[in-house]
């Protein structure tokens, strides 16, 4: 197979298949997207293993994870999926803990002529608003603590048709981030990032209108030891400091 | 822009056109010369990749490979792991997904080798694979060429199939529009753009080279038969 061999030869010399002594493989909720890049550079500075991330909703991960997904680590954005993945056989005993809980936020583009700060959920139902993103609830924690707080405050049945729903969170603030929606209810973890705070401005909603978004550290099965110290790492000091600084309590 | 994942794709794309070189020909010499009365039928599943929604070959094949049906189990049971969320499982989806690329274009020049060449080899005592080897396939060759380009671009632009099958790991399974799915959603615009424009250069390269090869046939003798 000399094709096959020229070629892995000129993939290799691009520097495109770089060889790692220790991978660790990581899905992780997509509400993390910003703050678990931060993580991940610390903890691959200190140990010299290589994290390579999946992002992506947290039920999708999770239905992934059961169909057999080989990944080491999952960082779901509600303890039910630790649950669920612990009757599937899937996670180590006694392997997850809680590493911060979530909020989340109103979140409008900086030209919109709404006034958050004091509108809060009613903003919502401000006449310049044709679409609202949130994420899938199906599938996304953040989707349905998004649906419970707008239930909450009786805003839901008069938005209804308006929502438009993202994949996952990260997604339901990418619409409203390019503004494509008009408002959105989103992750503070997300509104907390450099490019959504220079898009926009966000109102937190009070924790008191929704479940409580619980997020579960998931050692899975068959883990290596590097996969275990990765799982640790998430209630290190460095990084319980980067996620209290994406709004995570 | 995401070398990993392109490294990832071409990888992916190179592998599934290799495949389909393999198991393509044969069965575009048998829907271009066979006279079976079902041959349509034959050509509409080749041809089904064309019109199904990704989401439905996906999910088709995450249920096929999966662990719970007799495929998944056996070939588990061979190689020792799954199919789903590997490179592997990703080739195998792909090689159907891209199957009238290749089968088309070839198929359609196979039909243009003139008929009365075919036979003339034949009365003169050579081999149906001599023939094929010596007479139909130096005849064809842009379409041979027009199958293997199409099969491996349609597999670098592979978006849905990919999602479903390969559950976007990075290195393995994360091909380049996966990549810019992912920088979308993570605001790296300027990312995304730098790879989605690669990516365009790319296929307007790619349909420039079959269409520029179809001219030239087209001028002389044989027309390249493209059927889309």
């Amino acid at each position: 197979m000399n094709f096959r061999a020229a070629l892995w030869f000129a993939l290799t010399f691009l520097g495109a298949i770089p060889a790692h002594a220790a991978e660790i493989r990581v899905a992780a909720a997509s509400d993390l997207n910003f703050a678990i890049k931060e993580i991940i550079a610390g903890f691959e500075k200190k140990t010299g293993h290589t994290v390579s991330l999946t992002p992506g909703s947290s039920g999708n991960l999770s239905n992934q994870i059961v169909q057999g997904a080989p990944f080491q680590v999952f960082l779901a954005a509600g303890r039910e999926y630790a649950q669920q993945l612990e009757k599937a056989g899937r996670t180590e005993p006694g392997s997850v803990f809680i590493y911060g809980t979530g909020r989340i936020v109103v979140w409008t583009p900086r030209n919109s002529p709404i006034d958050i700060d004091k509108l809060g959920m009613e903003s919502l139902l401000h006449p310049s608003v044709k679409t609202i993103a949130i994420a899938n609830p199906e599938h996304a924690p953040y989707g349905r603590a998004a649906v419970a707080a707008m239930e909450k405050t009786n805003v839901y049945a008069r938005v209804k048709s308006k929502i438009v729903l993202g994949e996952s969170v990260s997604q339901a603030a990418q619409f409203v981030q390019s503004g494509a929606a008009d408002i959105g209810v989103i992750a503070l973890s997300l509104a907390s990032s450099d490019p959504m705070k220079q898009a926009g401005r966000y109102w937190l909603i009070p924790a008191s209108m929704h479940p409580p978004l619980e997020q579960a550290a998931i050692l899975l099965k068959g883990s290596s030891s590097a996969a275990r110290s990765f799982h640790e790492w998430m209630r290190s000091p460095e990084a319980v400091a980067i996620l209290k600084r994406y709004g995570f309590q | 822009m995401n070398w990993e994942a392109i490294a990832t794709s071409l990888k992916l794309a190179s592998a599934t056109s290799a495949v389909l070189m393999i198991v393509g020909l044969p069965l575009s010499y048998w829907v271009a010369y066979s006279q079976r009365r079902w041959k349509f039928l034959v050509e509409a599943v080749v041809a089904l990749p064309l019109v199904l929604p990704p989401t439905v070959l996906g999910f088709y094949m995450l249920v096929l490979m999966g662990p719970r049906s007799p495929l998944g189990r056996g070939y588990e049971f061979m190689v020792g792991r799954g199919l789903p969320f590997t490179f592997e499982g990703l080739v195998v989806a792909s090689t159907l997904y891209s199957m009238p690329f290749t089968v088309q274009p070839i198929a359609a020049a196979f039909r243009t080798v003139d008929r009365k060449l075919i036979e003339a080899a034949w009365t003169l005592g050579v081999s149906s694979w001599d023939t094929f080897l010596r007479v139909i396939v130096p005849q064809s060759w842009t379409g041979l060429l027009a199958g293997f380009i199409l099969s491996f671009a349609h597999t670098i632009g592979e978006f849905g199939v990919v999602l479903m099958v390969g559950g976007n790991i990075p290195g393995r399974t994360r091909t380049v529009s996966i990549d810019i799915y992912d920088e979308v959603q993570s605001l790296n615009y300027a990312s995304a753009a730098a790879t989605s424009l690669g990516l365009l250069i790319f296929s307007f390269l790619v349909l420039s080279l079959v269409y520029g090869f179809g001219r030239r046939r087209q001028a002389g003798r044989f027309s390249i038969g493209f059927r889309n």
